[in-house]
């Protein structure tokens, strides 16, 4: 029982707590709000009159403090500056772990707070004396230290405190809270009083169970739906349609107790953004819209961090200093919009903010320096599709690494995260105006609308925000509809061409049909969107839409990427759930993907999943096979040994009118050099960013494009690690690490002379 | 009368000529065959998936997991279902057997000279009267290589 009641005042002081700091940060925007003020000092009141009465001195202690400087400010004794919301923030905090401690361990813990209860009297002191506000936190909390500490174990012990500064006239009823009584808590608390006797706390295992238990019932309806088909007995119809009605019913009422308001994971975002703008010395308005926006709790939980990392981006890199935004004429303070609505069963999530916008260029050099795409790839992307690169594993466009993000490991884990949950991020940004992320996730992961196809005899769902449009072509149409480009097949959908993928083949289930001109069958072209691509996907019959239960697949089955998970149909069978997505990769419909997926192999070794990458194959010494990604691959060359010289100690050679450093790919790797040294060196030029470097091998073998698993068993610098490759085992080399570890002197040596031309 | 000592119960299953037996307490439940979801590019060992009172239970050939030819008597297979740490497996073998009280003092390693895979799915051997009962080593044979 007195856990309960401990667990019960842990969750309703940690909401409170949560209220103050947001009305504490408001406060901020309209200091002296009156509705604002009492709000927080209700809320600090009942936290502390509980505490007295379940008996936690410490948390008591620091909420008192608090409660005494929230009256001051009630009373307009002192002004709520900068220094006072630094501490009350503070204070809620330290607060929490307390709570957090409680929760955990039933204790308070050991921890001192004497310095907080001391800042938080110095503040109700020094600035009722009219101090500077600016200096008070520091100093004087430091020279108080020592006897408030005292001061602060005996409020603990004596519930009803001397104060030291006097009770403005009308606290009487906080001047006692030694009296407080659970009926004066409610009484406290009574602006909350109606609501709260209309909710009731529900474990969230309890809905889940529910939950499951509702996805039970819908597959029992459907199958009984699809036997009442075959029956005539008007009273099994009629109760079946009951059984219909009411199980829907009750899917959408259980729906909605998971549902949360947005505004849940909204709330703490102002805090983040204020304590974020003041590190990085900027003026940041938080706006956000629809809060009441509802999402499945699984949902909530799984946006959280993504958003919390985009607000983070947008304020540390996104939203310029004030300076910054006065020199481009525009208002010292930036503004973050946070907005949530709901459009086509869908939720729409769109952070926005007005800073410097991003500079397709620079996201581009950045992509090429860090070999994510090489030039020629790069030629012929679209400014959009450049901007997408920023969701590349190992991206990172911030010009310093700030402990804020840009830590380089970010958007991609943000677009994976949103991913994960079937949902998409887009990005629109315009230089000197301002970035845009829009996020488009499901509204409940459990049960989703789905369109069910047949391929080789299977039926598969396919979950329908992935899908677009719908075409059958019967035998008269389908003369002529679909042209191939070598092999390839396509369709002209108004106009455009839309890649064909046939599923069956896709799935190795039965051979393409739709292409042999002798085949009368119609087929159908299910449209698709996966990533910012479209394509057919041809299956044999489309048979409906339906209410499909998600359902996990087995651990065996969980790295297959094509397929989402399965289900359970009307007759009991299974059929499969289609990750449209996974499916567009595996058919290579993705086209940004192969850079991607080369960008992995060589930033993201992990994970054992391989990847296709382009590789230049080379030999040195004797047998010794290594890979470069061609994308770090500039020329190949050869030069005559005579013209190799000597720079200080290094090798170089004349090109193009520059010295080019050399390395020596033998000697780097420990292997003898060939003895028969011929009259020709073979040369790799490489890149790594703006620097040229020439790798002297023994041979060029030859340019692979093929699946790599990358074992990074390797410790050597210089090397990403070890493949397969041609079934010899290779080294693959990362050329900005080998330059890096090489030796950074010979590439200073090239920019000075670069300098002097 | 002997006592019978703890784990010494086996629901046992025939899968070509072989006699394998699970200790019951791993068994959830036997089924007759039960319609069979192909999971395309899934590993071959994986025959599919069945709904299983609504749970999806993968399915796992035990012919093609001890590398045994197909069946050609074209009877469908018995489905042993097993207790996992995480979700219960279906095992597809040929035939459902006795559930088999052994003697815990007939047990034996497996004899050096039985080699392949056959081994590597089995702990050891129960001597019965009429034949040998091989012990299967169940976590070995819902892997999936």
């Amino acid at each position: 029982m007195e856990d309960e009641i401990v667990q019960e005042f842990v969750i309703e002081s940690s909401e409170n707590l949560d209220q103050v700091a947001t009305d504490l940060v408001e406060l901020e925007r309209s200091p002296g709000d009156p509705a604002l003020l009492s709000s927080i000092f209700r809320a600090m009141h009942t936290i502390k009159g509980t505490c007295g009465f379940l008996g936690y001195p410490k948390l008591e202690a620091v909420a008192h403090a608090a409660e005494n400087l929230l009256s001051l400010l009630r009373e307009n004794e002192i002004t709520y500056s900068n220094p006072v919301a630094n501490a009350l923030l503070a204070t809620t905090d330290a607060m929490r772990e307390v709570l957090t401690l409680l929760e955990t361990t039933g204790a308070e813990g050991d921890r001192d707070y004497s310095e907080i209860i001391a800042t938080l009297r110095a503040l109700a002191i020094a600035d009722a004396d009219d101090a500077s506000p600016a200096d008070v936190p520091a100093t004087p909390a430091a020279k108080d230290a020592t006897t408030p500490e005292r001061g602060g174990i005996e409020d603990a012990a004596h519930p009803e405190p001397a104060r030291n500064v006097p009770p403005p006239a009308e606290m009487t009823d906080q001047a006692h809270p030694g009296a407080d009584s659970p009926e004066e808590e409610h009484l406290a608390g009574d602006a909350k009083a109606p609501s709260a006797d209309l909710n009731i706390r529900v474990d969230v295992k309890l809905l889940d169970a529910l939950m499951n238990l509702v996805g039970e019932l819908v597959l029992a309806r459907n199958q009984i739906i699809q036997y009442t088909e075959s029956v005539n007995d008007p009273a099994i119809v009629a109760t079946s349609q009951r059984l219909n009605l009411i199980t829907t019913d009750l899917q959408a009422g259980i729906m909605k107790t998971r549902m949360q308001p947005i505004g849940n994971v909204l709330s703490k975002f102002p805090r983040v953004v204020r304590d974020l703008a003041q590190a990085c010395g900027k003026k940041v308005r938080l706006e956000t819209d629809g809060r009441e926006t509802e999402l499945d709790k699984t949902i909530i939980e799984a946006i959280k961090d993504p958003l919390t990392h985009l607000v983070r981006n947008s304020v540390d890199h996104g939203i310029e200093t004030p300076e910054e935004r006065l020199a481009a004429g525009k208002s010292e303070e930036g503004r973050l919009l946070i907005r949530a609505f709901h459009e086509g069963g869908q939720v729409n999530i769109e952070i926005q903010d007005d800073g410097a916008g991003i500079d397709a260029q620079k996201v581009l050099d950045k992509a090429l320096d860090k070999g994510l795409v090489n030039n020629e790839a790069a030629a012929k992307m679209s400014d959009r599709e450049l901007l997408s690169l920023i969701f590349l594993p190992g991206f990172s466009t911030a010009e310093k690494v700030t402990n804020v993000s840009g830590r380089g490991v970010g958007m991609d884990v943000v677009k994976t995260n949103i991913e994960k949950i079937g949902g998409t991020i887009d990005l629109s940004t315009a230089p000197g105006e301002g970035t845009a992320f829009k996020i488009k996730i499901p509204l409940t992961l459990a049960i989703v609308p789905a369109l069910i196809v047949t391929s080789g005899g299977d039926r598969y769902a396919i979950p329908q925000v992935n899908l677009l449009e719908l075409v059958r072509l019967n035998a008269s149409e389908r003369r002529g509809a679909v042209e191939t480009i070598s092999g390839t097949p396509t369709y002209r959908l108004r106009g455009k061409l839309l890649p064909l993928v046939d599923l069956g083949a896709e799935l190795g289930v039965e051979t393409s049909h739709f292409l042999d001109p002798d085949d009368r069958r119609s087929f159908n072209i299910v449209v698709l969107q996966a990533d910012d691509r479209q394509f057919g996907l041809v299956v044999s019959d489309v048979n409906d839409t339906e209410e499909i239960v998600v359902k996990p697949l087995g651990r065996q089955l969980q790295n297959i990427r094509h397929l989402a998970g399965a289900t359970i149909m009307g007759d009991g069978r299974v059929a499969l759930i289609l990750d449209v997505i996974g499916l567009a990769r595996r058919a290579n419909v993705v086209t940004e993907n192969s850079d991607r997926a080369a960008a992995e192999a060589t930033a993201d070794a992990a994970e054992d999943g391989s990847s296709v990458s382009s590789l230049l194959i080379v030999r040195v010494g004797e047998d010794r096979q290594l890979a470069v990604p061609l994308a770090q691959v500039a020329r190949l060359e050869e030069f005559e040994a005579s013209r190799l010289e000597q720079a200080e100690s290094r090798q170089v050679v004349q090109y193009r009118g520059r010295i080019l450093p050399l390395i020596d790919l033998a000697q780097f790797m420990g292997v003898p050099a060939t003895l028969a040294a011929s009259a020709n060196v073979p040369m790799v030029v490489a890149r790594a960013g703006n620097r040229r470097v020439g790798l002297i091998v023994d041979e060029i073998v030859d340019i692979v494009s093929q699946a790599v698993r990358l074992q990074p068993i390797s410790e050597r610098l210089g090397v990403v690690g070890t493949a397969v490759v041609d079934s010899k085992v290779t080294s693959i080399l990362d050329v900005s690490e080998l330059v890096e570890n090489f030796d950074q002197s010979i590439f200073e040596d090239e920019f000075a002379l670069e300098g002097a031309q | 009368m002997k006592t019978l000592v703890e784990g010494s119960k086996y629901c046992s299953f025939k899968v070509g000529d072989l006699l394998f037996g699970i200790d019951v307490r791993d068994v959830q439940e036997v089924l007759r065959y039960q319609e069979i979801t192909h999971v395309p590019l899934a590993p071959p060992v994986v025959r599919g998936l069945i709904n299983l009172r609504g749970q999806i239970v993968t399915a796992v050939d035990m012919r093609r997991q001890l590398g045994m030819p197909e069946r050609t008597d074209g009877r469908l297979p018995m489905s042993v279902i097993v207790r996992t740490r995480e979700d219960p497996i279906s095992l597809l073998v040929d035939e459902i057997g006795d559930v088999i009280e052994v003697d815990p003092d007939g047990f034996e390693d497996i004899p050096p000279t039985v080699s392949g895979v056959v081994r590597d799915l089995m702990t050891g051997v129960h001597k019965l009267d009429d034949g040998l009962l091989l012990v299967l080593k169940t976590e070995r044979a819902i892997r999936i290589a």
